[in-house]
């Protein structure tokens, strides 16, 4: 039976994993827009390197879903159990991640990336309990 | 292909990711417990933890962990970051057995075992997906990943 309760629970940790997985796209497509920092370190130094990420829209913006992920995290856990809410996050987290990879950042996620992707997450649920 | 390769150095990087972010979170947790609990309610008490010598070096590890995950990112898919180093929870795990003594259930043994397993998939794969014109990413003939549809 689904109790209010429930879809309360349920709709935390979906915003939890929403924003966790737009801050991880949205920082690893600042990356990709940016370049190879080895390169770029190569070239203007670690401060320019530095300058050139923490100066990018996306990644601006990445950080700031990332934030909103730490507090609804922090909110969920002030009104349910950290032994439920962090696990089930943490390893969703896995799977929403390489479902948005393939959609957004166009990576080629093939049988194996899904496997890997699939065990980490049952892995962590278990490990996290 | 010329960023699609992975050298030693970047492997390098990338055990550099699994340690700092384990041994930071650790750091966090070692430093937290010294504390007490804080109650959400008085968030200001945080504050002091900033003078914990084990919460400070964990913020440390973590800001390394920040640098050396955009470094990651910015030559290797997402898809491949996050699992290959996700052998940092196995490391937490360790350390909190070993280190802070806590107990390790068969079931989390079977977390390890299976995050093991994840992270031995995914990185046998090509870590960069290119992405040319006509042409989608180059793999190695072992890679052995069926692609309908392509000529």
């Amino acid at each position: 039976m689904i109790t209010a309760e429930g879809f309360g629970l349920a709709g935390m940790i979906a915003s939890i994993v929403f924003t966790a997985t737009a801050g991880d796209v949205l920082t690893a497509s600042a990356m990709r827009q940016i370049g190879d920092l080895d390169d770029i370190r190569g070239v203007k130094g670690l401060f320019g390197a530095i300058v050139a990420v923490v100066t990018n829209l996306r990644f601006v913006s990445g950080v700031f879903c990332m934030a909103l992920s730490f507090f609804s995290l922090l909110f969920a856990l002030s009104h349910a159990d950290v032994s439920l809410v962090a696990p089930a996050s943490a390893s969703l987290t896995f799977v929403s991640n390489a479902v948005a990879a393939r959609f957004f950042l166009k990576e080629n996620v093939d049988r194996r990336r899904w496997m890997a992707a699939v065990c980490v997450c049952v892995g962590v649920a278990l490990l996290a309990r | 292909m010329v960023h699609s390769t992975m050298n030693a150095r970047r492997y390098l990087i990338l055990a550099v990711v699994t340690l700092t972010g384990s041994f930071g979170d650790t750091f966090l947790s070692v430093g937290m417990k010294h504390l007490g609990p804080v109650s959400l309610s008085h968030l200001d008490s945080l504050l002091t933890a900033l003078r914990n010598p084990w919460v400070l070096g964990g913020i440390a590890l973590l800001i390394g962990f920040f640098a050396s995950y955009l470094t990651a990112l910015s030559w290797a898919d997402l898809t491949f970051v996050l699992p290959a180093t996700s052998l940092g929870y196995v490391v937490v795990a360790l350390l909190s057995k070993f280190w802070l003594h806590e107990q390790i259930s068969l079931l989390r043994w079977l977390g390890i075992l299976l995050i093991t397993a994840g992270v031995g998939f995914v990185t046998r794969g090509p870590s960069f997906t290119e992405h040319a014109k006509a042409d989608p990413a180059p793999e190695p003939v072992s890679a052995g990943v069926s692609r309908a549809g392509q000529p």
